[in-house]
């Protein structure tokens, strides 16, 4: 894989469609007719929302091989998701509010989207904690994968739980929804921003995943050497 | 039969444990108590409002019950080690969580009625109109409820800060075994304005279902190194 | 000893066991083996990883790669027989605190599926010298006692292969020649024995084998007698000890 596209390329491409999405952002998307030009945060938060859904995606998956399989790889790779997929959840946090009080006034409100984000977010949390607190090495790809799964058939019972919720408690309409009509520039617009953020999110974890690599290799070399030293 | 012995022997040992020193009953029960005493007073309101935050109260006060309880479930077990010496059996590890389980639902259903009959008295409310639409709203949820803090309890006993790390990992997974227990508990206190009371049971019971079904399938992976 | 024994010589077998933490490798590549009515000594410095391969052979810990093979099957595919037919005692010692020692001893009979759970108990106890103070809570026992009830609770099911992590840690003088004794005894009764202490010279007393690990791998494997000592940075206190 490595050879066929090297992260230079990688790099390059990810540029140029970060390029593209911010030409289409500003320049080529129509101006939104109510909210104005506060609307173009939305094709930034809506293609982190997707990246970070994704992310938790790969978790699951690679917590799953992990678990069938005992594969290294995996463990890595759903590591060095969640940090990556954190970065991202957090910016839909970010631009959420800031979209949203010019837009409604308000900075936060518990509408279907951004409380499934927010519990995204906090299941990206309780997974990186783990992470980090887990007192013994070789129990982390285990335990975290276990909370990967849970944490995956969580996102699923929220996306049923949502709808449940909102038809016995219905809230208030506030603005028209960004589904509502959508302009095909605003269309190719979003997913082209889509395509750049996925092409970023490749990238940095390409970018983690051989840190950890590195790391896996300096332990080898450091137990050789200890080794080594032992044999004198 | 032979897996019924082994859960029923575990099961046992933790009812026997905490019969020895009822420290877990004794701090879940206080605990809860001390929330629906403190909302009591700060919610000192009208009928109405009384019945739609009760449910909440009462909800907020078991999850944080439980929570006490499970962490004290595999402190036991940590001091020297126990659930791996569990596993040092030819025992199947579901089995072990089953007996935990079935340990941490009994001990914090206790806590319940402890809780639910200090509220019928503090908030002036009977709960005898509806009591087994409501024993089953809190079967399900505890039931859930119980089984994500057993497989969190024995991920935590390996963290430090093993208390905050079962906190981050209950509350965001058992958010809508709570959120939709306080609903059905609310309708079932209201007498089910929306009429379909089961419909609301059936949620919650399908959720706590999925989820101990994933923690039993799962355990084995928690113990292992 | 039932006929089954005799079948079959070949007890344990690790192949290329390598368990890594983390990052780091903790044992690569071990093999090794052990038979019936052989008992072993294992011997290293502090983090050589003696209690990871101890721990791999209860299969506690999972090998990272390779295999452990018990009676020739793998206990990580079935592991209901190795585990049945192995006693353990680790720095830990598996018991609860809030039991006594008889309820603790019952809690893991039972998970053991034992039969005539209370004649096992007595005679596990009477081997330690531990039956008076069965009535006591672990948690008011000494250290020492605790270990006596640990290797009661490890003898209990009759094991044929016995794994034991220093085993003679907290032990008074007299409990330490008792256990010393009992160790003799394993080999003829057809039991597998391997072992670690801190001390070469109680150990080098019990076993006729030796296996001497440093970083994580096996840096010898044979009789103890003829072990090149000075290259395995072993000093050895008494001549004598070594004729004996």
């Amino acid at each position: 894989m490595k050879k066929k596209f090297p992260i230079s390329v990688h790099l390059a491409l990810t540029l140029a469609a970060l390029f593209v999405a911010l030409y289409m952002i500003f320049l080529y998307a129509p101006e939104e007719m109510t909210m104005g030009e506060v609307q173009r945060i939305f094709y930034i938060h809506v293609p982190a929302a997707w990246t970070a859904l994704l992310g938790f995606i790969i978790i699951f998956v690679s917590s799953i091989v992990y678990l069938w399989k005992r594969s290294q790889f995996a463990d890595e790779l759903a590591s060095s998701t969640a940090e990556v997929g954190f970065i991202f959840c957090t910016s839909v946090l970010v631009t959420g509010p800031l979209w949203a009080k010019p837009a409604w006034g308000i900075w936060w409100t518990w509408d279907a989207r951004l409380t499934l984000t927010f519990l995204l977010w906090l299941l990206y949390v309780a997974y990186l904690m783990l992470r980090n607190y887990l007192i013994n090495p070789a129990r982390a790809a285990n335990l975290c994968a276990v909370v990967g799964v849970i944490g995956f058939v969580d996102v699923i019972i929220d996306y049923m739980a949502i709808r449940w919720w909102r038809t016995q408690h219905p809230q208030p309409v506030i603005g028209g929804g960004p589904n509502s009509g959508l302009d095909p520039r605003m269309l190719a617009t979003l997913l082209v921003s889509w395509v750049a953020f996925v092409f970023l999110f490749f990238l940095l974890l390409r970018v983690r995943l051989g840190l950890a690599q590195m790391r896996r290799e300096l332990g080898d070399i450091r137990h050789i050497l200890a080794f080594r030293a032992s044999e004198d | 039969m032979v897996s019924l012995k082994i859960v029923w022997n575990i099961f046992s040992k933790d009812l026997r444990i905490e019969w020895r020193n009822r420290e877990t009953l004794a701090s879940m029960c206080v605990f809860g108590l001390l929330i629906v005493f403190l909302f009591n007073f700060a919610f000192e309101g009208a009928r109405e409002e009384t019945l739609r935050l009760l449910p909440s109260v009462l909800w907020v006060a078991i999850a944080f019950a439980g929570v006490l309880g499970f962490n004290r479930s595999f402190a036991s077990e940590r001091d020297n080690a126990c659930l791996e010496g569990m596993t040092l059996a030819p025992v199947d590890p579901s089995l072990i969580f089953l007996g935990k389980m079935l340990a941490n639902l009994v001990f914090l259903g206790v806590a319940e009625v402890v809780m639910v009959f200090a509220a019928a008295l503090w908030y002036n409310i009977s709960f005898l109109p509806a009591l087994g639409q409501l024993v089953l709203i809190a079967f399900f949820g505890t039931l859930g409820y119980a089984a994500l803090g057993t497989i969190f309890g024995a991920i935590a006993a390996n963290t430090r800060m093993r208390e905050v790390m079962l906190t981050v990992l209950q509350f965001p997974i058992a958010f809508w075994i709570l959120m939709l227990s306080i609903d059905s508990t609310s309708g079932a206190l209201r007498g089910n304005p929306s009429g379909n009371w089961l419909g609301g049971v059936a949620r919650v019971a399908g959720i706590s279902l999925v989820f101990t079904i994933a923690s039993f399938l799962l355990f084995e992976y928690v113990l292992e190194e | 000893m039932p006929l089954a024994k005799q079948t079959s010589n070949l007890m344990l077998e690790t192949r290329s066991l390598t368990k890594f933490f983390g990052d780091l490798a903790a044992l690569k590549e071990v093999s090794l083996s052990l038979r019936r009515g052989e008992s072993a000594f294992l011997y290293g410095p502090n983090g050589a990883g003696k209690t990871t391969l101890l721990r791999m052979l209860t299969s506690l810990a999972r090998p990272s790669s390779g295999q452990v093979l018990f009676d020739g099957r793998d206990i990580e595919r079935d592991g209901t027989q190795a585990k049945a037919s192995i006693g353990f005692v680790s720095h830990t010692t598996f018991l609860y605190g809030e039991l006594t020692v008889r309820e603790n001893l019952q809690f893991f009979g039972k998970l053991f599926g034992l039969n005539s759970l209370e004649r096992k108990i007595d005679a596990a106890l009477d081997l330690f010298n531990m039956r008076e103070r069965s009535a006591v809570y672990v948690r008011d026992l000494s250290r020492g006692l605790q270990q006596r009830a640990a290797l009661a609770r490890a003898f209990l099911h009759d094991p044929d292969f016995v794994l034991l992590d220093e085993p003679f840690t907290g032990l008074d003088s007299q409990s330490v020649k008792n256990l010393e004794t009992l160790l003799r005894q394993l080999p003829e009764q057809g039991r597998a024995l391997l072992f670690s202490t801190h001390d070469f010279e109680q150990g080098a007393a019990l076993a006729e084998r030796l296996i001497a690990l440093k970083a994580g791998r096996v840096r010898y494997d044979g009789p103890l007698a003829i072990a090149p000592f000075k290259s395995l940075g072993i000093v050895r206190t008494a001549e004598q000890e070594a004729d004996g």
